[in-house]
């Protein structure tokens, strides 16, 4: 089929407080693939494609959503905020830190997807409980650490935002 | 998006309901005792609130959908029109007598639930129609949702049951997921429950008549063996959940 039946249209996407012209891609792409393959900001991950393991993971209008899911000319006017929009500068964030610290990264995969998602979850509610954690949690997956060192993680920013 | 992302399915037009205002809103119409929800509200605004205080069952199913994720995007529209028999939403809409609002090139009209949902992934939606929203009542007398699967989060329902049970008009409702090609009412269960127990507020249940009850629910059911569990298991689940929430109704 030719780019015209494919239904090519022209938008513009809001990344990290940036406008974005989104050109030449067919209208059925995923905002992971136009963020990854036409705007090169590959730190979301496309893993499952089905929405199971949150490795796509980036706030859309203050909800954390699924990139995977969200149809990208569907996400036009909309403030979308991925893993490469969190620090200044090319700084890494307290929370980057943490996992850092506690060991919560080992093959890394799932990292920014987890980044994202606890990212949303303090700015939501910056003294969750443990079950609140883990609720907010639940839909990203790591296949390494067993989820004790991320959860040690978030605890870490939590205790050090308080102290701070 | 599972589809074009996993199916190759390749959508030539796109249309964007993201700013068609009305499909985001939901309205408690306290004169007729009812609550109508946009087909565009996501799960994440029924979990707590206002709509939990109301439809509570609604509130438990949305609980139960995928993960914050999913259920900061998933709808009662998406779950209508992909009519899956295991929509988590759909025992809810079936044993609440939903009336489903659809538009579309011909104007508007009001389906029943019992006349929405035709079969797996097969539903009453016309040539260009779509779901406009969805209005149940607000029922005197407890509700609730339950679903098994194989773990607590990010899992699509083996079996699941939604039990309404109205004190003001004696009616018992009780709606199955999973466990046919479409959602379940079990009207003969319902009829069996009315003739032996009068429902109004104070009635007793003894266990022996949660029990048979339970029996009586899981005979209507059609399971079938697939991937996910097997005929006899989520006939089973059904036999228990009804049980269960039989007796949770009158806790």
């Amino acid at each position: 089929m030719s780019a015209q039946e494919l239904g090519n249209e022209i938008y513009t996407l809001r990344v990290n407080g940036q406008s974005h012209p989104v050109q030449d891609a067919w209208i059925g792409e995923s905002l992971l693939y136009v963020l990854r393959e036409r705007l090169g900001l590959p730190g979301a991950k496309g893993a499952c494609e089905q929405g199971e393991c949150g490795s796509c993971t980036v706030v859309m209008d203050s909800q954390a959503v699924c990139s995977c899911l969200v149809m990208a000319a569907a996400a036009v006017d909309t403030e979308i905020l991925t893993v490469e929009g969190l620090g200044e500068n090319g700084s890494l964030t307290d929370i980057q830190q943490a996992f850092l610290a506690a060991g919560g990264v080992q093959c890394g995969f799932c990292t920014p997807g987890f980044i994202v998602a606890v990212h949303h979850l303090l700015d939501s509610n910056p003294e969750p409980s443990e079950d609140q954690i883990r609720e907010s949690l639940s839909g990203n997956i790591c296949r390494c650490t067993g989820y004790g060192r991320i959860l040690e993680a978030v605890k870490i920013v939590i205790s050090k935002r308080d102290a701070s | 998006m599972v589809e074009v992302n996993l199916h190759g399915r390749q959508p030539q037009t796109v249309i964007s309901l993201r700013h068609v205002e009305e499909l985001h809103e939901w309205s408690y119409r306290q004169t007729q005792q009812t609550v109508t929800i946009g087909s565009a509200v996501p799960y994440s605004v029924m979990e707590t609130g206002k709509i939990a205080e109301l439809v509570p069952a609604l509130a438990q199913a949305a609980r139960t959908v995928g993960s914050p994720q999913i259920r900061a995007a998933g709808t009662l529209g998406g779950n209508l029109g992909t009519c899956s028999p295991a929509g988590d939403s759909l025992p809810v809409l079936s044993a609440l007598n939903a009336v489903i609002h659809l538009i579309g090139p011909q104007g508007t009209r009001d389906v029943a639930w019992g006349e929405f949902m035709l079969g797996v992934k097969k539903n009453a939606l016309g040539s260009g129609e779509f779901v406009h929203s969805i209005t149940v009542p607000v029922i005197q007398g407890w509700q609730g949702y339950a679903k098994v699967g194989t773990r607590n989060a990010m899992v699509i329902a083996t079996a699941s049951a939604c039990l309404v049970r109205d004190t003001e008009e004696g009616l018992i409702s009780i709606a199955l997921g999973s466990v046919g090609p479409t959602i379940i009412r079990c009207s003969q269960a319902e009829k069996w429950l009315r003739k032996t127990n009068s429902l109004r507020a104070g009635a007793q249940i003894n266990a022996d008549l949660a029990v048979e009850f339970g029996r009586r629910v899981s005979d209507e059911a059609t399971p079938i063996d697939d991937h996910r569990s097997t005929a006899a298991y989520r006939r089973h689940c059904v036999a228990i959940l009804a049980q269960r929430l039989l007796v949770r109704s009158l806790a």
